[in-house]
């Protein structure tokens, strides 16, 4: 892999019924990075990690994760889905769940390696206490981190998480992110967001997506280019903390 | 309750009941938990096709209603799937295709169909014992099934993206689910009937699932209860001489609704002593 790049997109088009959903994507994700992919809503932030995890093809384009097909590649990435799509009442408890992620294929079993990783995960996301119970006694910030444990639970060299903080508080939020940073020594760490508000101290680089991709670079510098994205006027202020963390816009 | 034993067609309802709930147990299991009650539905109803066909072609109908509700399975998993069509729209369509072309066999078929009525509303007193070596091969093919990939059934009921991500083969997987559900419909087919087939293959996994949240706790459980209910309501039929599978289903209700409201005032009761002890 050249330059560290573990996924590399290039001239990515998706159409949903001939509506342009991605135009024209050039976008790379390296080791260690720790980027925040923002844009409105229906803006393709979705789109691009499906596309990314091989669950969507794309209509032209090429896609490589850690240098193979993403159908391939992408044993080595971690999802955290949008949280809004799960059945609660579904018959399974949180180290069950967690387990899941440590699939390895047909007709076998999970070994006690796999079982002490789902508890090693569940510690790291505080959750190991919870083990055996159902996920319907839990509430919206430790089911977001049991589904983390799950992303994580197969030691993957990138987490992709969409929407990782919708419906928290902002102090589970803060949280949360503090448990990214921890995570982001192990490995990459992309998030999406249409929640400006979202972008914390903590990540380091920027993309601004909405249909095209507006910008990707430091989180410095990006203003201009967010609001060319939104289509309007944004102010970026830091988590929780009652100042800028970007640069006051110029007028 | 003995003396029904002394008649050899009552011998083979009883076997057929417990085979019958082994299937509806395990499979009406998923059939709840992935919410595929209507799919399941739609399988049971375009299997009147292959009955039509089987009147046609003079051979047992059971025979040909396997082939034709794997088929309309596949098609109703590859159509809501592929295409653009929406699931609901599938099931609805295919649904309507099957009992239509049973119709025209029918139709086409000279003279008089028997016991057609059977079919449509079962009747567990007629089975005859080639159909129970029939149901059962297919009980032992289902539960092979399920117990080679249990654990890619549960992750892909849950959750069908994370688990395609983590390498489980879902197409293949919810097609062979699609199919189990067909197999079952045709060994339910004799029992209750084309109509009355979603009755057991949802609510013994429904009473259950209240009380548990182990999906194989749920499965052994909702096998035994559908051995009972089956047998019960056979029993109750016998006495008072009524529908046998409409008896079942009816039965299988009342000790839904029954468990449904014993849970809840068990929830109650126990909310109140919390708040007492607080």
């Amino acid at each position: 892999m050249k330059n560290n790049i573990i996924i590399d997109l290039k001239n990515i088009f998706f159409y949903y019924n001939q509506f342009p959903v991605l135009e024209d994507i050039n976008f790379s994700i390296r080791q260690n990075d720790f980027l925040a992919i923002i844009g409105p809503n229906g803006g393709g932030k979705t789109t691009l990690l499906k596309i990314i995890l091989g669950l969507l093809k794309p209509d032209r384009g090429k896609v490589e994760v850690f240098g193979k097909d993403p159908r391939e590649g992408r044993k080595l990435i971690g999802y955290l889905p949008q949280y809004a799509y799960f059945d609660l009442s579904f018959p399974v408890n949180v180290f069950d769940l967690v387990i899941m992620g440590r699939y390895n294929g047909l007709f076998k079993r999970y070994s006690r390696e796999d079982r002490e990783s789902v508890i090693n995960a569940l510690e790291i996301v505080g959750m190991s206490e919870y083990r055996k119970r159902h996920i319907s006694m839990l509430s919206t910030g430790q089911l977001q981190r049991v589904l983390l444990a799950r992303a994580i639970v197969r030691k993957p060299k990138l987490l992709l998480l969409d929407e990782p903080t919708a419906g928290l508080d902002s102090k589970m939020q803060k949280s949360v992110y503090e448990l990214f940073q921890e995570l982001s020594s192990m490995m990459a760490i992309v998030f999406v967001t249409h929640d400006i508000g979202a972008i914390s101290v903590y990540v380091e680089r920027i993309a601004c997506l909405n249909r095209k991709l507006f910008y990707h670079g430091p989180k410095e510098g990006s203003l201009g280019k967010l609001e060319e994205a939104y289509k309007c006027p944004v102010e970026i202020l830091a988590h929780g903390i009652p100042h800028r963390v970007l640069g006051r816009h110029r007028k | 309750m003995i003396e029904i034993f002394q008649y050899e067609f009552m011998r083979n309802a009883v076997i057929a009941a417990i085979l019958v709930s082994i299937t509806c147990g395990i499979v009406g299991t998923y059939v709840v938990i992935k919410k595929i009650v209507f799919i399941s539905g739609g399988i049971s109803h375009a299997a009147f096709g292959g009955i039509g066909l089987g009147y046609f072609l003079g051979v047992n109908p059971i025979i040909t209603a396997i082939p034709f509700s794997i088929l309309s399975a596949i098609a109703i998993g590859v159509i809501s799937r592929k295409s653009k069509l929406s699931e609901d729209a599938a099931i609805g369509i295919i649904w309507a295709v099957g009992m239509a072309s049973g119709i025209l066999f029918i139709n086409l078929t000279p003279g008089f169909a028997p016991d057609l009525f059977s079919y449509l509303f079962g009747n567990i007193l007629t089975i005859p014992v080639s159909d129970l070596y029939i149901m059962l091969i297919m009980n032992i093919a289902i539960i092979l099934i399920v117990v080679l990939f249990f654990r890619e059934f549960y992750a892909a009921s849950f959750d069908e993206e994370f688990s395609t991500i983590t390498g489980i083969p879902n197409r293949f997987l919810y097609l062979l689910l699609l199919c189990m559900i067909a197999l079952s419909v045709v060994i339910l087919i004799r029992i209750v009937g084309i109509i009355l087939v979603i009755a057991l293959l949802t609510i013994p996994a429904s009473i259950c699932r209240q009380f548990t949240y182990d999906i194989k706790k749920i499965m052994i459980s909702s096998v035994i209860t559908g051995i009972i209910l089956t047998i019960g309501g056979l029993w109750i039929s016998y006495l008072l001489d009524i529908a046998s599978g409409a008896t079942i289903v009816l039965l299988l209700a009342v000790v839904f609704l029954t468990s449904y409201f014993i849970k809840n005032m068990v929830t109650a009761v126990k909310r109140l002593k919390d708040k007492k002890s607080i």
